[in-house]
C-alpha cells in the first residue's frame, strides 16, 4: 500500500507527545485530571495510530499479540492484588492504608498501583480488541 | 458567556442528535456518534467536569469510533428498511423521554450547594480527602480509594467484555489454526 509521506512523517512527530501525555496523565492523576482509565485509553489509541498509519505488523512489533492479551488479566490482577496485600498486612481488602507505616502515604501507594492495574487492562483490551476486530476483516 | 457556550453546545448536540436519527449509512452513523461525544465532552468541560471530559473525549469520540468502524469493516455499511412500522417505536420513545422530563421537574435546580446529594456524603470528602489519602484530586481519591471496589468491578467489567468480544471474533480462527496443524501432522 502506497501511504501519504506527510501523514507518516506527522504521526512519527505526534506518536512520542502523546505517549508522554499519557504517561503525564497515568502519574498526574492524583493532581490533575485523568487516571488510569484515560491515560489507558491514550496508550491504547498510540497503538492503534501506528496500525493505522504504518499497518497492523508495525504496531505488532510495538505491542505483540501475546504480550497484549496477557495484560490483559494481568491489570485485574495488580488491581486485586493491591487488595489481598492489605489483607495480609491486617487491614480490610482494598484498604491502603496499612500498605505503609505512614497511612497518607499507603493511601498514595494504594491508588498509585490500583491506577497501574486500571491503566493496564485498559488499553491492553482496546488493543486486543482493535487486533481482533482487524484480524478477522483481513 | 457561560450560558452562550452551553446553548451552542446543546444546540450542536440537537443537531447531531436528530442528523443520527435521519442517517441510514452506518458509516455516517459512527462518524456522528463521534462528532456527539467530543461535543459532550465540551459540555463536561463547562460544567468543570473534566475527568468526565476526558475519559468521553478519549472513550466516546475516539477509541469507540475506531472499534465500530473495525466492526463496520466485518458487516454490511447500510441500514436495512425497517420491517415494521414507526409508529410504535416512535410513541414508545416519546413516552420515555417525556417520563425523563417529568423526573427532572422535582430535581433541585443545577449546582444549588444545599440540594440532597451534595449533603450526604460530598462534605466528608471535600473536608478529609487531603488529610486522608494524600490526593489534592477528590475525583481520584473517590475512584481509587472510597470506591475502590466500584473501580475493582469496573475493571472487571472492561476485562470481561474484552475477552467475550475477543474469544467470539477470534476462537473459530484460533481453532481452524489447530485443525491446520493437526492435519499437517497427520500427513
Amino acid at each position: 500500500m502506497n501511504f501519504d509521506l506527510i501523514l507518516r512523517i506527522g504521526t512519527k512527530l505526534i506518536l512520542p507527545f502523546i505517549l508522554l501525555f499519557a504517561i503525564y496523565v497515568q502519574f498526574h492523576g492524583e493532581y490533575g485530571p485523568g487516571g488510569g482509565f484515560q491515560a489507558g485509553v491514550i496508550v491504547a489509541a498510540v497503538i492503534i495510530l501506528i496500525a493505522i498509519t504504518f499497518g497492523l505488523n508495525a504496531a505488532k512489533r510495538v505491542a505483540p499479540r501475546g504480550l497484549v492479551e496477557r495484560m490483559v488479566p494481568l491489570g485485574v490482577l495488580i488491581y486485586a492484588g493491591t487488595g489481598i496485600a492489605g489483607l495480609l498486612l491486617g487491614g480490610n481488602y482494598l484498604d491502603y492504608g496499612v500498605l505503609l507505616p505512614e497511612p497518607v502515604s499507603g493511601h498514595l501507594l494504594g491508588i498509585f498501583a490500583v491506577e497501574i492495574g486500571v491503566a493496564v487492562t485498559v488499553s491492553s483490551t482496546m488493543v486486543a480488541l482493535f487486533y481482533a476486530f482487524v484480524e478477522r476483516g483481513s | 458567556m457561560e450560558s452562550l457556550i452551553n446553548m451552542v453546545l446543546l444546540t450542536l448536540l440537537a443537531a447531531t442528535t436528530i442528523a443520527i436519527v435521519g442517517q441510514r449509512s452506518l458509516l455516517g452513523v459512527v462518524i456522528l456518534a463521534s462528532v456527539y461525544s467530543f461535543l459532550m465532552a465540551s459540555v463536561m468541560i463547562v460544567l468543570d467536569a473534566v475527568d468526565v471530559a476526558m475519559t468521553e473525549a478519549s472513550v466516546g469520540a475516539a477509541i469507540s469510533t475506531v472499534l465500530l468502524l473495525g466492526a463496520l469493516h466485518l458487516t454490511k455499511t447500510r441500514e436495512e428498511a425497517p420491517r415494521h412500522g414507526r409508529l410504535l417505536p416512535l410513541l414508545l420513545c416519546a413516552a420515555v423521554g417525556a417520563m425523563l422530563v417529568w423526573g427532572t421537574l422535582v430535581l433541585p435546580p443545577f449546582g444549588t450547594p444545599d440540594a440532597v446529594i451534595h449533603q450526604h456524603v460530598v462534605p466528608r470528602y471535600i473536608n478529609e480527602t487531603v488529610r486522608e489519602t494524600g490526593s489534592p484530586n477528590i475525583v481520584t481519591a473517590v475512584l481509587a480509594d472510597y470506591r475502590g471496589f466500584d473501580t475493582l468491578g469496573e475493571t472487571t467489567v472492561i476485562f470481561i467484555a474484552g475477552i467475550g468480544v475477543m474469544l467470539l471474533l477470534g476462537g473459530l480462527r484460533r481453532r481452524d489454526r489447530a485443525q491446520d496443524s493437526a492435519a499437517e501432522d497427520q500427513r
